[in-house]
């Protein structure tokens, strides 16, 4: 490879292991890795195994694990493995949609509130300042009484309770760009204030979106999974990482606490992961600024 | 409420020396919009946890009733509770007038008044939010503290811990202190509130350290970070090499001044600690306030769900004024305006 200059290869794997200030350090990399293989074994893995998860055989409740059933059976007998396999993609799609959906409007809210400042702004700072008094969980409660227990209620309330972290953190950091020359200078060749959001801003402060986003992810699998835990978010017999903790406890009592254990270890991994990642990104684009 | 005007407190020495008039006014100007906002923000939810009603799928009274066969007298008097022959907006302020004398409506499941039911289990969980909050402050600070001043092998071993204890959900916690210290070793009851007094306390350590384990690895981690930057100080290195006692500059420069932004931080995350008891009264099967909320979901008793959220929604909110008030009124910076630094 030829010599690396400070402002080369940013964004290229390759150069990892000769990181500058710029780069992303070795433990995001693990993070990366650990997040990846989550994602495989929750998205292909249930093409891969023939074991269906909710096939109940009451007459082997809590069977060590065999060579059919590696990882044992739960109280009703189904099969752990596959569980946790299928229980991954509904304890995962759920935090990704909440953090797609409050990324996107949070970005944009912001990005418009600090283009058109005044009373936009002010209503903005509002109305964001009002959702953050309602703690994500207890919203995503009230929305569960409302409309029915299940995760569609539950994703809708979660993503309006996260808008304001997004938000808050785009506004302050597009407001520091929107005061730097390159904009005026846009705005004299007469750019467009959406133009120049869009295609300006916006990328300047992509990083600490994405930074934000990625620890939002993790926080929102927490508050799913929870939600699921005390019976108000995934239904049964729907594999889910949160609700087999929940239906684990049963089993705790007895000292059968594989169900539980295993689906709590697959949750703080994927949290863990995400975490050391939001926060190598955020010291990354800090770097940066 | 009162676990936060206790810390802060302490802090109380260095408060403003400049005690003049413009000042004063200054605070009381803060003083005065804080609290502003705060009815302004209470007023909102009030509006949000009301217009829910609307927001349901059905009418409100077939949302209400949900299907339950109910007598004449009890749908006319849920009509009656909730004014649902009256326009909408009258409604409201009749149902947050009732609210301010402390009528939050009656319980469809349990025919007794929201109220009382609200004062039955808020304080298993008023004890239990407390005894957390206690725990993050002390264990936080204790392990930050410590992390900070001595850095080395085992200050990196425990933030390392700490990092990933903080990926810990209360819920997983609860199992496990459960499974390890309540069915294994029985140091512990697996559930219930026990008898009063001192046994419910014994009762709730282990739900207590279970929602406040993911906090005070958060808290140390923010003191240690706040400590280790003030050692790095102009003016503290300056003491330092001046000679003066490591413990003065340790007690008078380092930390005071590493205390502010965690002891906000803190305050914030205990207010968040009110929502996270929801999950861990229902693993430890405690009767307060969380469980009544699920239960009350779970059998559709809106009129319960309401006054609940009411009760959270309120106490998150005067917390964070709370702290955000103490903060200013501390930080003898920010209503100065003519003093930096």
């Amino acid at each position: 490879m030829t010599a690396t200059t400070a402002t080369a290869g940013l964004n290229r794997p390759g150069t990892w292991l000769r990181r500058r200030t710029g780069g992303l350090a070795p433990s995001g990399w693990a993070a990366v890795a650990v997040l990846a293989i989550v994602v495989l074994i929750s998205f292909v893995g249930p093409y891969l195994i023939h074991t269906d998860p909710n096939a109940v055989d009451l007459s082997s409740a809590y069977y060590a694990p065999s060579a059919a059933h590696p990882f044992g059976q739960d109280a009703s007998g189904r099969d752990i493995l596959a569980r946790l396999i299928f229980g991954g993609r509904t304890a995962l799609i759920g935090p990704f949609l909440v953090v797609a959906a409050s990324t996107v409007v949070g970005t944009v809210l912001a990005l418009a509130a600090v283009w058109f400042g005044g009373w936009f702004d002010a209503v903005v700072v509002r109305v964001i300042d009002a959702i953050f008094a309602f703690p994500g969980l207890l919203l995503a409660i009230l929305a569960t009484a409302l409309f029915g227990a299940g995760l569609p209620a539950a994703i809708v309330a979660l993503s309006i309770s996260y808008i304001p972290y997004i938000a808050r953190v785009v506004r302050s950091a597009a407001l520091r760009e929107r005061s730097l020359p390159y904009v005026a200078a846009l705005r004299v060749q007469g750019v467009r204030g959406s133009m120049i959001s869009l295609r300006h801003i916006l990328p300047n402060v992509a990083s600490l979106i994405v930074a934000n986003a990625t620890l939002a992810f993790g926080f929102a699998l927490i508050d799913l999974a929870a939600l699921s835990f005390i019976g108000l978010g995934v239904q049964p017999p729907t594999a889910d990482w949160g609700a087999m903790v929940g239906q684990g406890m049963a089993g705790i009592l007895q000292q059968q606490p594989a169900e539980s254990i295993y689906a709590s270890v697959l949750i703080v991994i994927t949290v863990g992961a995400a975490n050391l990642l939001g926060d190598r990104l955020t010291e990354r684009s800090e770097a940066r600024a | 409420m009162s676990v936060h005007a206790a810390p802060p407190a302490a802090l109380g020495a260095g408060s403003p020396r400049h005690n003049n008039k413009r000042l004063a006014v200054n605070v009381l100007k803060l003083v005065a919009a804080r609290l502003a906002g705060l009815l302004g923000t209470l007023f909102v939810a009030s509006i949000v946890i009301f217009g829910a009603l609307y927001l349901a799928p059905g009418s409100p009274l077939t949302f209400l009733t949900h299907g339950r066969s109910m007598s004449p007298e009890a749908i006319a008097q849920l009509e009656q509770q909730y004014h649902l022959d009256e326009p909408v907006p009258l409604q409201y302020l009749r149902w947050l007038g009732g609210v301010l004398h402390g009528d939050f409506g009656t319980s469809i499941l349990f025919h007794e008044s929201v109220g009382s039911l609200l004062g039955s289990h808020g304080p298993i969980t008023l004890v239990l939010v407390v005894l957390s909050a206690i725990l993050v402050i002390a264990f936080g600070l204790a392990v930050g503290v410590f992390a900070g001043l001595r850095p080395g092998v085992a200050s990196s071993s425990i933030m390392a811990a700490a990092t990933a204890v903080m990926a810990v959900p209360a819920f997983v916690a609860a199992v496990v202190l459960t499974l390890v210290f309540a069915v294994v070793l029985g140091w512990f009851p697996v559930f219930g509130t026990g008898n009063g007094g001192l046994d419910t306390v014994y009762h709730l350590i282990l739900p207590a350290i279970a929602l406040s384990l993911a906090s005070v690895a958060f808290v140390g981690r923010l003191a240690q970070a706040a400590i280790r930057q003030e050692m790095k100080a102009d003016h503290v290195q300056t003491a330092i090499s001046r000679g003066l006692p490591y413990r003065f500059v340790i007690r008078r420069h380092v930390l005071r001044n590493a205390a502010m932004p965690v002891l906000t931080v803190a305050g914030l995350t205990i207010a968040g600690l009110i929502a996270g008891s929801v999950v861990v009264e229902q693993v430890f099967q405690l009767n307060g306030l969380g469980s009544l909320l699920v239960t009350s979901v779970q059998q559709k008793d809106f009129p319960v769900v309401q006054g609940i959220c009411l009760v959270y929604v309120a106490a998150f909110i005067v917390l964070n004024t709370l702290i955000d008030l103490a903060y200013s009124v501390l930080d003898p910076r920010v209503p100065a305006s003519g003093r930096k630094q």
